[in-house]
């Protein structure tokens, strides 16, 4: 990990998380999901201040981010696309899906776009089963895709983010 | 007359609060409810009469059907909805069910405390404070109700350890983690129906002496997150959780604990680990969570089936709920019907039911014309059940005898297009990638197991694969630590059981007989067929198809990634593939 600072993340955002979590034992997760909510993901700085609050190593803290699917080092973009690969989707054919959204945006699972807009993530199951196959943007849920289908929504989405 | 919305996670992804605005827009404020169970039709708006029966259940609905609907209402005439009235076909889905679990889901207003308690919500729990903890372990004993997370063992049984266990300290966990794809019941209860859960809880709780309870939900579910936490609340406010309930004298707290995301961590001693902030690796047991568990207290861990249960069973007696169901399995389960279903959604039935008056009763039998192929239960833990086998019943052994499990819940329908290669190929990426890495023989044993199917589903198969995979899978189950890796071979073990000629379709004759397998297949166009309307080429990602307008296309098999556009997008049904 590097300690060059070089990321200046604002770390007084979190003090009201810490204060109140920082001394409760086994609140290093909660920590963590509230860290993530405040900077979009877990910055280097970030960890490292979390982690001498809490009286544990850079190490630990960086376990259990990276043990956990919900944790993210890196930021995401504008549309986090999160696309269900569970057993209903992937026996409706999740995986077409797939490969038509990284054809048309260029990137792979994991991936940001380069103008940032988009960030394409695999999930194992949104639980929307019966409207199969199905992805998740910001909080929206797009049903029983085919893949023009798929490449519309985010055809929509590039229009709505330039207008 | 009432309106009532469903607006579970499913029937908000439908649009369903689309809906709920527009008719408020219109003047009529609708009453929202939980998961109706019928996925397939959602989003749903029930319409009650004025005694509280239900007099219509809309289906499919959208916001432009608002207008319509709020003036059937308003002036009586419901039969302006008959456009949008369940078939009784579908109704068909409901009728054969036996509701335990789920019994308020859909009924009542989530959010609404008394809502629950006008259903009898609470009575077992003030029933129970007046009964020794001893009695509560026997009637649910008599009940025979076995944990509903997948493995089955006897509910009553771990109480009793815990009990047993000596500690000023004690908790109660319950297990929320539903992390099996395709299974979608936990959720279900807790957006529905919080409260039954909490009183489950809080009569688990005083049976084995517990004063704290957690709540430990997955971060995918903030709905559900949402919706326990409101329950949580009005019931301290009602004294049904906190100092004194019901001034009994026994006190109990409960605090709910978002996951983030592992499925290990639906293993309950992983589980335990998360809820100290650790990484969920699993320790090894014994010494067991009843003696050891959370901050090395005695700890009981049941799924939120389990403990939507118990308030029925203390309110109607143990052996109401052991009078249904087989010899060896009591009462009702709760299963997540998708895949290639016409009616997928919410199916809660006796044990001892078939597994294909399931599929085709309840579940209206396969979609399109296809052939129904199989069943999987159990999720990455489970295996499939040949469609020869549907007589199986629904029974904690008869399931195991086939190879398959009861599982969690989940039961995804596959038809002849689903390659079974492939499928142990997708559960084995899935419990490789969650493999917490503690142990070899998960770590490693999964990571092999996926790199020889995957070379079976590329066409690289090779002679004495099979038995390969057979002895790896036997090393995985014997040796890994916990339920993951030792489940983890069963989805393979299974495929190879009911649908060898399959894998050995792949690696003799390097074929796919689904055609699904991507490396294993060829498109082509037949020049018959083909009008030269030019829409294949356009649609292809990869200008691989060439032709004049009018004239039959061809695919340039140098460049074709099979993606399988072309296929969907022909209008005269000219792409083939083989």
């Amino acid at each position: 990990m590097c300690k060059c600072n070089c990321e200046n993340s604002d770390l007084t955002l979190l003090e009201d998380v810490l204060n109140k979590y920082a001394s409760v034992k086994g609140s290093l997760i909660t920590i963590l999901q509230k860290a993530q909510d405040i900077y979009g993901y877990l910055p280097v700085d970030v960890m490292y201040h979390i982690a001498a609050a809490v009286g544990t190593t850079p190490a630990e803290v960086m376990g259990v981010a990276t043990f956990y699917t919900q944790f993210r080092l890196q930021p995401v973009g504008k549309y986090l696309i999160m696309l269900c690969q569970g057993t209903a989707c992937h026996v409706d054919g999740s995986e077409r899906i797939e490969t038509a959204i990284c054809e048309h945006l260029g990137i792979k699972d994991g991936e940001t776009t380069q103008d940032g807009l988009f960030t394409l993530k695999n999930v194992a199951c949104l639980g929307c089963c019966s409207l199969s196959p199905v992805m998740m943007i910001n909080g929206e849920t797009y049903g029983s895709l085919t893949p023009d289908k798929a490449i519309s929504v985010l055809e929509e989405l590039r229009k709505e983010s330039t207008e | 007359m009432r309106i009532v919305i469903g607006e579970g996670s499913c029937g908000i992804a439908a649009g369903a609060h689309k809906v709920y605005e527009a008719i408020e827009k219109l003047g009529i404020k609708p009453d929202v409810t939980g998961c109706i169970g019928m996925c397939f039709l959602e989003p749903i708006v029930d319409i009650y009469g004025e005694n509280g029966e239900l007099v219509r259940r809309l289906v499919r609905v959208t916001a432009g059907d608002a207008e319509k609907i709020v003036t059937a209402v308003k002036n009586g005439e419901l039969s302006l909805l008959d456009s949008i009235t369940i078939s009784a076909d579908d109704s068909a889905f409901l009728e054969k069910q036996t509701r335990i679990a789920l019994r308020n889901c859909g009924v009542i207003d989530p959010t609404d405390i008394d809502a629950y308690i006008s259903r009898g919500g609470y009575s077992a729990l003030g029933k129970v404070l007046k009964m020794t903890p001893e009695q509560v372990i026997d009637e649910i004993k008599i009940s025979g109700l076995a944990g509903r997370g997948g493995a089955g063992f006897p509910t009553w049984f771990k109480w009793n350890a815990a009990r047993q266990s000596v500690s000023d300290t004690k908790y109660l966990i319950c297990n929320a983690d539903e992390g099996d794809p395709g299974a979608f019941m936990d959720r279900a209860v807790i957006e529905s129906d919080p409260h039954n859960l909490i009183e489950g809880m809080l009569i688990g709780a005083y049976a084995i002496g517990a004063k704290e309870a957690v709540v430990y939900v997955r971060a995918e579910y903030p709905l559900a997150i949402v919706r326990l936490e409101e329950a949580i609340r009005q019931a301290e406010e009602k004294g049904y959780l906190g100092e004194n309930i019901l001034g009994s004298g026994f006190s109990c707290h409960m605090r709910i604990k978002a996951g983030a995301g592992a499925f290990v961590c639906g293993e309950e001693t992983a589980l335990i680990e998360s809820l100290e902030g650790k990484r969920g690796m699993p320790r090894l047991k014994p010494p067991f969570p009843a003696q050891r568990g959370y901050n090395d207290e005695p700890s009981n861990i049941n799924n939120v089936e389990t403990f939507a249960n118990v308030a029925w069973i203390i309110n109607n007696g143990g052996e109401a709920f052991a009078a249904m169901g087989t010899e060896n399995s009591k009462g009702t389960k709760v299963f997540a019907l998708t895949g290639k279903i016409r009616r997928g959604g919410l199916v809660e039935v006796p044990m001892g039911m078939t597994i294909r008056d399931i599929i085709y009763d309840i579940g209206g039998g396969i979609r399109g014309d296809r052939e129904c192929k199989a069943v999987q239960l159990g999720g990455p833990s489970g295996g499939c059940i040949p469609s020869d086998k549907f007589d199986t019943l629904i029974d904690y052994k008869e399931l195991a005898a086939t190879g398959a499990i009861m599982g969690s819940g989940g039961m995804v329908v596959m038809d002849d297009t689903t390659c079974m290669v492939g499928m142990a190929k997708f559960f084995l990426d899935f419990t490789a990638k969650e493999s917490c890495g503690k142990c070899v023989h998960c770590r490693i044993g999964t990571k092999r197991l996926l790199e020889i199917l995957d070379r079976i589903t590329k066409g690289e198969g090779k002679d004495g694969d099979i038995e390969l995979l057979e002895e790896l899978c036997v090393a995985v189950k014997d040796g890994a630590l916990c339920g993951l890796g030792q489940t983890a071979p069963n989805p393979v073990l299974s495929t190879i059981r009911y649908f060898r000629d399959e894998y050995e379709a792949h690696i003799n004759e390097k074929r796919c007989p689904t055609c699904e397998c991507a490396d294993l297949v060829t498109y082509y166009i037949e020049a018959e067929k083909c009008k030269g309307c030019t829409l294949c080429s356009k649609k292809c990602p990869v200008s691989a198809i060439s032709g004049d307008v009018k004239q039959p296309h061809i695919i340039d098999m140098d460049k074709c990634i099979k993606c399988g556009q072309c296929k969907s997008v022909c209008r005269f049904d000219a792409v083939f593939v083989r």
